[in-house]
């Protein structure tokens, strides 16, 4: 086997670090957690010359060595563990050519780490354009590293860069300044008392707050006796050592970097004069809101209806080809059904990603962060709440990861506890249905019904997240300091290659991660639904043979009615049963109660549920939609989906909270079951009364 | 004369003089909000918060709050 070696690459945030580390990886990559915690771990291989391999750790970006977050405790964890099996043989620090002031004040801090390190220095294309020149051999010298200028979008110098971590045993591991000499006194008498120990390793463990994760506390315990200095004599110390590395950066830079502004041009400012407009900048923000709907509904109509007719189909082929039997009753009935049900979203959540991607990929994002505080302010939310809430659109999930750099506990708090009524991709396919059933044709103002629809429980969730904001702004009675600071990068056109990974990962994640659930459920049901106790289920036959003896009643109507009874006593069936009393002031059948109870898996298991029930026992192979469209309320005789009920699930669906996972994450970013119970009990309860209340009114 | 830099009008560049440390985020400290260090008022939200600035080549927005703690001096341009 090829020796490999463990290469992290570290830097800020919006340096090009996660297009750097896919130029080197390509497909070669793997997006995984870190264990007990919920920041994502990206690794990949890359080939270098000579034989050599390296794998590659691209850390989460982080502004400096000081941890005001999970995501970057990530970093430092990591770096100070020696035992670790990823700990880097060599770092990459990735800079912006056009930042490398503030870029470099990290290095600093890994160079006194005494890592080999190479310093990185992207976006290098746009030198000229900024009109920025470099002494390399210069700064070389004096940040005692190899320098890689690269640039991923021109593919340039990424040669240069797998050569100089094939030869990574040359670079020099000493640190560039003497950041000690802040405090001599202190920092000798912390080195007697730990002879072995690196000094800025013990100064980190001593500064760092200590309520991350799992970070070696041996060595905090250790050194206990040198938390003599009170916190603000610390935090004082911090902005001595920072004031002292920018001095060095900036005499470094003084000689190092040319600037010549004369020839700089700058896009930025003629974009953000339109694009943070107090009038245009909202419009255009709105705007791109309804592109993005348009597109979800739309533009993936087309494969999303080819795809349901394709599995339709497949089914038919399995039933026709297979010696019919059990198992291809279940391969026909239970597991394409549910299938299909997960690749049917495929065409909407990569919409979704692309366009959410695209956003973060130009720097448009920050721009509606700084645009939309002041006003999400009022509700108690942030500026930074807008991007949880759109990415709730995709999926609770992420949106509530992302909360993560939301610095004020409250506003944090409230962002993850209403995002989830922001409409998820896996609330889309019920709405799809379901308004593809009971919204008739026509349209206003150009769009159709049905896109209005669909737009308008987008909103409803949006204005429900929004209004329950205030409300608990009210309620909650926590103290925290209004910290907001936003980077307001460069503009950029997005790589393809990173919006194309991006949107090819999350989809991915999606589809093995929610599909296996979806599977799973499809396959019980299938059982479930298949077998039942009892007379009533065994004799099936025979009861309805005889009830309908003297009728005249067809044979295929009989086989019809015969497959109806098994399933009302099959195991799913007297479940379903069990429940229908609650359900039916809201205009629900047994069936659609089976469909709510698997949705509390996943809320896409509704449509494969239904499907999978109405499926089986049924000889002609049909579309879902069609199926739907088919089913009678078994009272009134007339379609179980109108207008009533129909309104009554697409509400319930709006407002009910009905995915563990969004509980189990919950849980996990307030470390406490009490947030997660309260949404669970307050939404549903509040989806029940609403629901109840369209139903009554409309039917 | 010196003012806070929540006081500054948008177009206006100023020197950083001195920033309460206990008020504001480390966060900014590290990305160049430091005494001596040059800052611009690039662009204002509605109702003048958040203010977005560029402080000594960095370009982000903070919010008044945070901006009453940092003290600044005018400079010409």
């Amino acid at each position: 086997m090829a020796k490999q070696i463990n290469v992290a690459l570290i830097g800020n945030p919006n340096t090009g670090k996660t297009s750097v580390f896919n130029a080197l990886t390509g497909l070669n990559q793997k997006v995984g957690n870190y264990p007990g915690i919920t920041v994502e771990k990206k690794e990949g291989i890359c080939k270098l010359p000579k034989g050599l391999k390296a794998h590659i750790i691209d850390l989460p970006g982080t502004y400096s060595l000081n941890a005001s977050s999970l995501d970057e405790s990530v970093v430092i964890e990591l770096l100070l563990n020696q035992q670790h099996k990823d700990f880097p043989d060599v770092a990459v620090v990735v800079t912006d050519v056009e930042n490398l002031k503030r870029n470099l004040l990290l290095y600093t801090q890994i160079k006194d780490l005494e890592i080999p390190t190479i310093l990185a220095i992207n976006m290098a294309d746009r030198m000229t354009y900024k009109g920025i020149q470099l002494d390399i051999p210069y700064l070389e010298k004096e940040l005692q590293t190899k320098i890689a200028l690269i640039s991923t979008r021109k593919n340039k110098g990424i040669d240069h860069l797998k050569e100089l971590i094939t030869n990574y045993k040359a670079l020099s591991t000493q640190a560039c300044l003497e950041a000690s000499e802040i405090d001599k006194p202190y920092f000798e008498g912390l080195q007697k008392a730990f002879p072995n120990q690196l000094l800025y390793k013990l100064w980190l463990v001593i500064t760092q707050d200590v309520n991350f994760g799992t970070l070696e506390r041996q060595d905090i315990d250790a050194i206990q006796d040198f938390k003599t200095k009170s916190k603000a004599d610390l935090k004082r110390l911090q902005q001595k050592e920072t004031i002292k590395r920018y001095q060095f950066i900036n005499n470094t830079l003084k000689k190092g970097q040319t600037i010549d502004l004369s020839s700089a041009k700058d896009l930025r400012i003629k974009l953000d004069r339109i694009l943070t407009h107090k009038v245009f900048g909202y419009l255009i923000f709105f705007g791109i809101l309804m592109l993005i709907f348009q597109a979800i509904y739309d533009w993936a109509e087309l494969p999303m209806e080819f795809i349901d007719g394709a599995f339709a189909s497949l089914s038919e082929w399995v039933k026709a080809s297979l010696p019919s039997g059990a198992f291809t009753d279940l391969v026909a009935e239970g597991v394409i059904p549910g299938i299909g049900g997960v690749v049917i979203f495929i065409p909407q959540i990569a919409f979704l990603f692309l366009f959410i991607s695209i956003l973060e990929e130009t720097g448009y994002m920050s721009r509606v962060v700084f645009l939309m505080d002041k006003i999400m302010r009022r509700f108690g939310l942030s500026g930074k709440s807008v991007v949880p809430l759109m990415s709730g659109t995709a999926c609770a999930i992420p949106a509530i990861m992302a909360t993560r750099n939301i610095e004020n506990w409250k506003e944090r708090l409230i962002t993850i506890l209403v995002t989830p009524f922001t409409t998820c991709a896996a609330r889309l396919p019920v709405y799809l249905i379901i308004i593809a059933l009971v919204i008739p044709e026509g349209t206003l103002f150009g769009l159709s019904y049905k896109a209005l629809t669909l737009m308008l429980l987008y909103l409803i969730g949006f204005v429900t997240a929004v209004l329950s904001a205030k409300l608990l702004n009210n309620i909650l009675n926590i103290k925290s300091k209004s910290y907001f600071v936003v980077e307001m990068p460069n503009y950029k056109l997005p790589l393809f290659k990173n919006v194309a990974l991006t949107v090819i990962e999350k989809t991915k994640s999606f589809v093995f991660g929610a599909g296996k659930i979806i599977l799973a459920i499809s396959i019980v049901l299938w059982f479930l639904a298949s077998y039942g106790p009892g007379d009533q289920f065994n004799n099936a036959e025979e009861i309805i043979t005889i009830e309908y003896a003297n009728q005249n009643v067809s044979e295929d109507d009989l086989q019809q009615k015969i497959a109806a009874h098994k399933l009302e006593h099959s195991f799913i069936g007297i479940t379903g049963r069990a429940i229908e009393p609650v359900i039916k002031p809201l205009g629900y059948d047994w069936k659609i109660g089976i469909a709510l109870i698997s949705s509390f898996a996943a809320r896409e298991v509704f449509v494969g549920t239904l499907a999978t029930i109405y499926s089986v026992g049924s000889d002609d192979e049909d579309t879902i939609k069609n199926r739907m469209a088919k089913e009678k309320h078994p009272v009134l005789g007339t379609p179980l989906f109108n207008l009533a009920s129909g309104i009554s699930l697409l509400l319930f669906y709006a407002f009910a909270m009905q995915c563990m996972s969004t509980l189990a994450i919950v849980k996990r970013e307030t470390n406490s079951w009490k947030w997660p119970l309260y949404q669970l009990v307050i939404m549903t309860a509040f989806a029940y009364i609403v629901a109840l209340i369209a139903y009554q009114v409309l039917k | 004369m010196h003012i806070t830099l929540a006081d500054i009008k948008r177009g206006e560049k100023g020197i950083i003089l001195d920033v309460s440390s206990e008020e504001i985020p480390f966060k900014l400290l590290e990305m160049g909000c430091l005494p001596g260090n040059p800052v611009e008022l690039l662009q204002v939200a509605p109702f003048a918060d958040p203010m977005y600035l560029n402080i000594n080549g960095t370009h982000l927005a903070i919010r008044k709050d945070t901006a009453k703690h940092i003290l600044i001096e005018l400079s010409d341009g």
